[in-house]
């Protein structure tokens, strides 16, 4: 513990600052990839284990579009849409299979889809880390603000990952789409009596939530080395987000996202060989004061 | 949004399901291998899998390297030599499960161990109840052979050590401190056996060598850490003259790239002792220029044909780049392929460790062409080791300045005796 590291840069502009925005690039690659969880989880009721190696595909594929176009937007938005695809075939082909199964079960197809989602990563990129280096148009000096550091490409994922929650959030929300997911969600017997295809929006859904996976592995792809097996690490903080959120809640994933990003950049200075610990913490005590998560609805 | 049906799962049982994808991860599946008659099998087990995958691919390359020229030339008494290569995923308990296998399932006579430091140890222990002879070929974590406690007669190291390099680094860094003014430190290296050890003891001596050195900073990131942000962000806020990294493969390139972006190698001087291998200065976009560079595996060093020869057939053959695990590997080989010629073929653990015991080879990769298993510790010495200037494209090193051996085991000695490791 070294607690006046901590009181030093919490009184420093250029520290806070700086552990600011890195919190909150943590937290918000954490967010993609937990909302994409939490929004399968709140529709479908399944736990998408394999949500990682979504988020793994998505930088492979990224790297992929980018050796062939040489566009890193090209790249993130080729890779977003076919890892979407990829999801909507996942859940045609498996996942509906497993719809109202035990929890083990779901976790067993997820566990074969890791095995082998990693196993094909080895056997077309290879075992060797791949890396995409920083686009071009990102290679520039960080941005000073108040004597922090601002990296310009960390500025454009904070953006971007606000930006497609919130686009999410209004799709949820606002339109015809979202309105039909939400009643499913509640009761999907009952939309289907109405003569919605319900089967449609959960395919749909479970497209949207892969899109947001691969998504994050694209924006990740330029900073993280490409690796078989590399979504597993970041699928147990976007599950300790959105047990800390409350399952089914994209606000509560946004919100507890940037509560580990902060806890992680912050706890780095302070508690650096305790960060892990504090963030199991953190859900042990959500989990006992506020079963549901911060903005979960409790069950009934 | 949450549903009110029956087949919802509660959170103690996603919990549950986290817990058991966890759990299966960390143990995963061993791979199945073919077994022969009438060869000597030699068992490798190594890291094929994951982000340092690099590091079983060119360590097998090494030991391919030597084994195919062996059983060329006939083998030994008509015997081939056959490696069984396993996957450990760099798991300590995977490793030691692995290693009975290889021995007691696959009937391996020899063990070439290319893991990791994390899962040597865990090796060693097997071969202590076991006895077949070990060779720890990656393992550069100095207590593995320098402390008599973990000492196993039959096991060996030809990787290099990390209090050698800590001597001859901190030695290097010493001088460019004192010339540059470089005081404040700040050190950033994996959280684990390798990382710890390796960076107290370079500090140790570059304080050694230089009294005006101070660490006022030190991260710990853990191995195989996918992001590295607020370890940068850390290190810049401790705006330290220098930074000392013993971060490694995928690791160090995903730091380089994530330390790029925050322009962390402008800011203080750097030194990393693992920066200039071929694995990390291939894959490394922006690969920073003037940052100070452990020498490792280097076409160029030492400049003389031999080792010129050695990279153009390991390229030719492997069809890769060698590394440091691959030079490391091929000495850990030839030593065999020595010691099975001494003893007309015979693998018992104790004739084969008498015959490697203080076994001088000669070797490219020596400082005087050749490179001696120490029989004190049964530890390698003589070997090239030193620090470079990074350059961003070929030969990616520049200005080479090799340690020399006398003063490294002058205070190798002093440091065993502060360990209590001699008396």
């Amino acid at each position: 513990m070294d607690l006046d590291a901590l009181l030093r840069c919490v009184g420093t502009t250029s520290c806070v600052v700086t552990q600011l925005t890195s919190g909150m690039i943590i937290g918000m690659l954490l967010f993609l990839i937990a909302s994409g969880v939490t929004l399968i989880f709140g529709v479908l009721n399944v736990i998408n284990f394999a949500h990682g190696s979504l988020y793994m595909i998505g930088a492979y594929a990224a790297w992929t579009f980018y050796q062939l176009t040489g566009s890193y937007f090209v790249s993130a938005l080729g890779a977003a849409v076919a890892v979407g695809m990829l999801g909507v075939l996942f859940e045609r082909v498996l996942m509906s299979k497993v719809y109202g199964s035990n929890v083990l079960m779901q976790l067993l197809v997820c566990y074969a889809v890791v095995l082998i989602s990693d196993d094909l990563i080895k056997i077309i990129w290879g075992p060797v880390p791949l890396s995409m280096g920083m686009p071009p148009e990102f290679r520039l000096p960080p941005i000073r603000f108040m004597g922090g550091v601002i990296p310009p490409f960390y500025l454009f994922m904070i953006l971007a990952a606000m930006a497609i929650g919130l686009l999410l959030w209004l799709v949820i929300v606002r339109t015809r789409f979202g309105s039909v997911v939400r009643a499913a969600a509640i009761n999907g017997p009952m939309v289907s009596a109405l003569g919605i295809r319900v089967n449609l929006y959960y395919a749909a859904v479970f497209g949207i939530g892969s899109a947001l996976a691969g998504a994050a592995g694209a924006l990740a792809a330029p900073v993280r080395s490409l690796t078989p097996g590399m979504g597993f690490s970041i699928l147990i903080e976007s599950f300790i987000v959105t047990v800390i959120g409350g399952m089914g809640s994209i606000v509560g994933a946004f919100v507890a996202s940037i509560i580990i990003g902060l806890t992680r950049s912050f706890g780095s200075i302070g508690f650096p060989l305790f960060v892990d610990g504090v963030m199991f913490l953190i859900m042990a005590l959500v989990l006992i004061f506020k079963p549901s998560g911060l903005f979960g609805r409790p069950h009934r | 949004m949450t549903s009110t049906e029956s087949r919802r799962a509660s959170r103690r049982q996603v919990l549950k399901g986290a817990g058991a994808l966890a759990a299966a991860g960390v143990i995963g599946a061993p791979a199945i291998s073919k077994a022969q008659t009438g060869t000597i099998k030699i068992g490798v087990p190594t890291i094929l899998s994951g982000r340092v995958a690099i590091l079983g691919q060119t360590s097998v390359g090494g030991l391919k390297v030597v084994f195919d020229k062996f059983n060329a030339a006939g083998g030994i008494n008509g015997r081939k030599i056959e490696m069984v290569v396993r996957d450990s995923k760099g798991a300590p308990q995977e490793a030691a499960k692995v290693t009975r296998d290889l021995i007691n399932n696959d009937k391996c006579e020899i063990i070439l161990d290319a893991e990791a430091s994390s899962a040597a140890f865990a090796v060693q222990e097997v071969i202590r109840e076991i006895g077949v002879l070990c060779l720890h070929s990656n393992s550069e974590t100095s207590s593995l052979t320098a402390d008599p406690k973990l000492h196993v007669p039959t096991a060996f190291r030809t990787a290099r050590q990390g209090i050698h390099d800590a001597i001859g680094g901190g030695d290097y860094a010493a001088k460019i401190a004192k010339a540059k003014g470089l005081k404040k430190w700040a050190t950033c290296s994996p959280d684990y056996a390798y990382g710890r050890s390796n960076t107290a003891e370079f500090m140790e001596y570059a304080k050694h060598f230089d009294g005006n050195i101070q660490v006022v900073e030190e991260s710990w990131p853990k191995l195989f850490q996918p992001d590295y942000t607020e370890v940068v962000t850390k290190l810049l806020n401790a705006k330290a003259d220098a930074m000392y990294s013993a971060l490694w493969g995928g690791d160090l390139v995903a730091f380089i790239d994530q330390a790029n972006l925050y322009g962390l190698f402008d800011k203080q001087a750097s030194f990393m002792v693992n920066l200039g291998d071929y694995g990390v200065v291939d894959q490394v976009k922006q690969f920073p220029q003037g940052v100070y560079s452990g020498g490792r595996y280097n076409r160029t060093v030492p400049a003389t044909k031999e080792n010129e020869e050695w990279y153009q057939n390991y390229v030719k053959t492997q069809k890769h780049k060698p590394t440091n695990w691959s030079w490391e590997n091929a000495v850990a080989a030839e030593f065999v392929v020595e010691a099975l010629k001494k003893t007309n073929g015979d693998t018992n653990g104790k004739k084969m460790a008498e015959a490697i015991k203080g076994m001088t080879l000669k070797s490219q990769f020596g400082t005087k062409g050749t490179v001696t298993m120490r029989a004190e510790d049964n530890t390698l010495v003589d070997y090239i080791i030193g620090y470079g200037v990074s350059l961003s494209k070929e030969p990616y090193v520049s200005d080479f300045q090799a340690s020399a051996w006398e003063p490294i085991f002058e205070l190798e000695k002093q440091w065993k005796k502060k360990q209590g490791y001699i008396s």
